[in-house]
């Protein structure tokens, strides 16, 4: 594929991404932030993101299988998690994560059970989605072209 | 290194979240304010160089472990929600403290809680921003530092001064009256000069803003 081949397939996927939920507004914000001083803002904020959420869901899934579920604490855990997609744009993350501090006000187990399972499979397709984009921005890279905005 | 640091406003940042230290820093950074970044308020308030029980400690920093006035800050930003201090107790420590009271501070919250909001504003917070914190909210921190800027500006001339002669009662009075003259004509440069900043921006707001006002609850 030539340059402009690859920078439409960005484009498109890139808008995809944004029409299917997985991406809001603050994505746009923190791309808007990158720039030739630092041009790999976004990939260091998203793994960020990645190593930050796989602590949390972690600690989620310890506190969930305990005998006594301590909810203050799953619901701290999902707070952090809540903000921090909302801080990269992760629309469909931080969305369950909204049912899911909801659940723990309740105190509702079966909810909460519900809520981890859907913000694991969630997290799990933002993660592909933005490692694909990832690798569609380095292939244009690579064939000497620039990332549209 | 006192004279170079005059030049841009520096902001210390409080937030326990990565991303978020992340993004606050690349904001600040871009707005042209020299950055630092810390993950709790008992550190915000070491880099301060105040104890938790309120002493001052001389040896903080790295930069300069004589004196702790030599790394200003100009403004604290910190996030709301945090564990053990929270945004709103480092707030109260700071406004508490007589060395760091004018030191203007933003509180962050993800949170849109009218009540939270109020209680900030009265305990002296200047401004409350919603998270996700844009750009364009950074653009409200510049006239809270420059009145500051100012401020300190006077207070050192007014030390000098009471240096330089002894003042006879009648003319501590004419002094005083001098100084609050000048803090009358500050004042009002300040706000001609918050409002020309303001009615240069246009922010396209889709979510509210609070600042200088108590919401109603």
């Amino acid at each position: 594929m030539d340059v402009l081949q690859l920078q439409k397939q960005f484009v498109d996927y890139r808008a995809s991404l944004y029409h299917e939920g997985f991406l809001d507004e603050q994505f746009t914000q923190l791309q808007e932030l990158q720039d030739e001083n630092n041009p790999d803002f976004v990939v260091e904020v998203v793994s960020l993101f990645f190593e930050d959420s796989e602590r949390l869901l972690n600690e989620l899934t310890k506190a969930l299988e305990q005998q006594s579920i301590d909810f203050k604490r799953v619901d701290a855990h999902v707070h952090q998690l809540k903000g921090s997609s909302s801080s990269i744009g992760a629309q469909r993350v931080q969305k369950v994560c909204i049912a899911f501090r909801n659940y723990c006000e309740e105190q509702n187990i079966e909810g909460c059970l519900k809520c981890l399972q859907q913000v694991k499979h969630e997290y799990s397709l933002v993660k592909t989605k933005f490692e694909t984009m990832f690798q569609l921005e380095q292939q244009i890279l690579t064939a000497g072209g620039s990332i549209p905005v | 290194m006192g004279m170079a640091a005059e030049s841009q406003f520096h902001v210390l940042a409080v937030d326990d979240s990565i991303i978020d230290r992340k993004l606050i820093e690349r904001l600040l950074k871009t707005s042209s304010y020299q950055v630092t970044t810390v993950d709790s308020g008992s550190k915000a308030l070491k880099f301060l160089g105040l104890h938790e029980d309120g002493a001052t400690n001389p040896n903080t920093s790295s930069v300069s472990p004589n004196n702790h006035q030599e790394v200003e800050v100009n403004l604290v930003i910190t996030d709301y929600c945090m564990p053990g201090m929270t945004g709103y107790d480092l707030l109260k420590k700071i406004k508490e403290s007589s060395s760091l009271k004018n030191i203007p501070v933003v509180i962050m919250s993800s949170e849109n809680v009218p009540s939270r909001i109020s209680r900030c504003l009265e305990e002296g917070a200047e401004e409350f921003f919603l998270k996700p914190v844009r750009l364009s909210d950074l653009n409200k921190l510049g006239p809270h530092m420059l009145k500051t800027k100012f401020k300190d500006h006077n207070q050192k001339r007014e030390k000098q001064e009471e240096k330089a002669a002894f003042q006879s009662p009648k003319r501590q009075e004419q002094e005083e009256q001098h100084q609050h003259q000048q803090q009358l004509l500050q004042q009002q440069s300040n706000n001609n000069k918050r409002k020309d900043i303001e009615e240069g921006l246009s922010p396209e707001r889709t979510r509210p803003r609070y600042s200088g006002i108590t919401a109603a609850v």
